[in-house]
């Protein structure tokens, strides 16, 4: 064993030769005594690696059963294949454009309204003075993050159903008008999840951003000061391009996961009164195939969204660095 | 905004332009509105808090109060006479705590090897793990291989599927990479295979870093209703977040769900409070500990490699 660990030299290469295994340099007998001489760290790895196949690779090698007619007791391999029939049937059949609203333009208003918030967040606090205001809100808007999707869910239902819902009672009053349940309305879905949005990650999301904030020298600010730098100007020319890394890297993000709607945000807060506005591509899988046992057609509809998905985080990530930004890879 | 403009506008008057009376007004509206920022955080739960000690009729006819008039305690008492809810924090807690011990080992023994620059076939490895940041099996490619290791309706089901969050690995790779080379190498002078150096020397200096993530795993599973929706059919392994939405979703059949004898006075609005404050307060439990190391978790994860 001990002339295995010999690196680059086969232990039975004749010393005249001049260091042939050397240049092929992954011989066998090379690969082997690197396996043999972190045989532990390798035995460490390897849990991992098996959930990354079982779970990960797996399913990924299931994908194309998106081709075939799975049928449970025949199993992968004995299903027929059918070729692009179910994506044929997803692009031709009735529901594909409205997923494909719905999808768009809850991520529209999620770009418009909920991108922002933490930014302008961040801002605000980075802005105040009294350190203890400063760190008592911060602690409080993080809260929501930690909080389960049902219960946001359960919230909203507490505040926006007509029984006895408190928001929905001083909507009533301000627009004025019956009780409404505004949980079953169509036109409410979109602002409620928003609403939700706001409240669950804003204050968590400026946590990137007062980071990147403590790390301005404030010493900038200081010079900007002597020169005659009010607080707006301060906010444009040191603080804003302080953040911009920041600002692309979250840009990409949420640009790259626009087909991403949250799934379990948009179940919980879908019912048959607004299934029109608020099933999405995620929501729908699990309706056609888990609920409704489609395996096939629903493996296809989540094909086509991962598929798209890649497109958009790679097409973002040029983009940034098209625009002279460091990208995420 | 325009406060601040105005502040810019009497720039050549003095160089201390905090002082400014402009200045501090946006201080002012600014402190305001940061408090109703997380006055709007909290009021929803403090609500709730209140709605689930409040009667039926304070419930109905009040709009919003954050003190109950009469302090009852019928919504608890009715839910623990049951023993659907019991079965279900239990079930909730053992999965949450056995999860979280798995989640975590395996994390930490993956990503000690990953922080191994000299090992052959890392940067394999490191890839077959990013490249499932950006692609997935998805959802019911998943669902399959869960039903054909006979996972399904077992918790183990709620664990294994999630036992790797691929960001965490990261971090905690590059964390390890940041690790004193010099102390291992004692260690293995003195005669530590990789796994010894690992569990004696390793894990001691990393101890903030495992309770950060063993708090962020454990967070994940309490909260995580989509693998019980998918796992899960047998009513007797709900977790309490599903029953925490077999409450509260409208037209429940909460009666018949909790397994309370049928002549106990029935707090039918008042149990949807009482539910939501069980299922949050463990969070908010472990929150100060949370707070405490998340930013840091967060921002060694934004330093690329």
């Amino acid at each position: 064993m001990a002339t295995d660990l010999v690196p680059g030299v086969a232990p039975d290469t004749p010393k005249t030769q001049p260091r042939v295994p050397r240049v092929t340099r992954k011989s066998p007998a090379r690969r082997l005594a690197l396996l043999l001489r972190h045989r532990w760290l390798y035995l460490m790895l390897l849990p991992g690696v098996v959930y990354f196949l079982v779970f990960k690779y797996w399913p990924m090698y299931g994908l194309h059963i998106a081709f075939k007619d799975y049928i449970p007791f025949l199993g992968y391999s004995g299903s027929p294949w059918v070729g692009l029939k179910h994506f044929e049937e997803l692009f031709t059949g009735g529901d594909f454009s409205r997923l494909m609203t719905n999808t768009l333009i809850l991520a529209l208003l999620t770009i418009v309204f909920v991108f922002p918030a933490p930014i302008v967040v961040a801002l605000l606090l980075n802005e105040l003075r009294v350190n203890i205001v400063k760190r008592s809100v911060q602690s409080l808007i993080y809260i929501p993050h930690f909080l389960s999707w049902t219960i946001v869910a359960s919230l909203t239902y507490l505040l926006f159903s007509a029984d006895f819902g408190v928001l929905a009672g001083y909507i009533n009053d301000i627009f004025g008008g019956q009780r409404t349940d505004y949980v079953a309305q169509e036109e409410w879905f979109r602002p409620l999840i928003i609403l939700q949005l706001l409240w669950k990650q804003t204050g968590w999301g400026t946590i990137i951003y007062l980071a990147a904030l403590a790390s301005v020298d404030t010493q900038l600010y200081e010079a900007a000061r002597v020169d005659g730098a009010g607080r707006w100007r301060q906010l444009w020319h040191i603080t804003l391009p302080a953040i911009r890394p920041a600002i692309v890297v979250m840009a990409i993000l949420t640009s790259g996961n626009i087909m991403d709607t949250g799934f379990e945000q948009i179940w919980l807060m879908t019912s048959s009164l607004n299934r029109s506005v608020a099933e999405v591509f995620d929501t729908y899988v699990y309706y056609v195939g888990i609920s409704q046992g489609a395996f096939s057609y629903g493996t296809a509809v989540g094909l086509f969204k991962g598929v798209v998905g890649v497109f958009l985080i790679v097409g973002s990530n040029w983009l940034a660095k098209r625009l002279g930004q460091r990208g995420l890879y | 905004m325009a406060v601040m403009k105005a502040t810019t506008g009497r720039r050549k008057s003095s160089v201390r332009h905090y002082d400014s009376v402009s200045s501090r007004v946006f201080d002012v509206v600014n402190v305001l509105i940061l408090l109703s920022l997380a006055a709007i955080t909290l009021l929803p739960l403090l609500y709730v808090l209140a709605g689930s000690f409040a009667s039926e009729g304070e419930i109905d006819s009040r709009p919003f109060f954050l003190w109950p008039e009469n302090f009852v305690t019928n919504a608890y008492d009715y839910m623990f006479a049951g023993d659907t809810f019991i079965r279900a924090l239990l079930t909730t807690i053992i999965v949450t705590l056995v999860g979280t011990v798995i989640q975590v080992a395996l994390t930490l023994t993956m990503a000690y090897p990953l922080s191994k620059r000299h090992l052959p076939g890392r940067v394999f490895v490191i890839n077959l793990v990013l490249f499932t940041l950006v692609f997935s099996g998805g959802m019911i490619p998943t669902y399959l291989v869960v039903r054909e290791l006979g996972l399904l309706d077992s918790y183990w089901a709620l664990i294994l599927p999630l036992a790797i969050n691929p960001f965490y690995l990261l971090i905690v790779k590059a964390f390890f990479q940041e690790m004193p080379e010099a102390l291992e190498e004692a260690a293995r002078i003195d005669g530590c295979n990789e796994i010894g150096v690992f569990w004696r020397i390793v894990l001691p200096l990393s101890k903030p870093v495992i309770a950060t993530f063993s708090l962020f795993y454990a967070v994940a599973i309490w909260n995580d209703y989509m693998s019980p929706l998918l796992y899960i059919n047998d009513e007797e392994k709900w977790t309490l977040q599903v029953l925490v939405r077999q409450i509260t979703a409208p037209n429940a059949d909460t009666a018949n769900m909790l397994g309370t004898q049928s002549d106990a006075f029935f707090p039918e609005q008042g149990l949807k409070f009482a539910v939501i404050v069980l299922a949050t307060v463990p969070i908010l439990l472990v929150y100060p500990f949370l707070q405490k190391h998340f930013a840091k978790g967060v921002l060694i994860g934004s330093v690329k490699e």
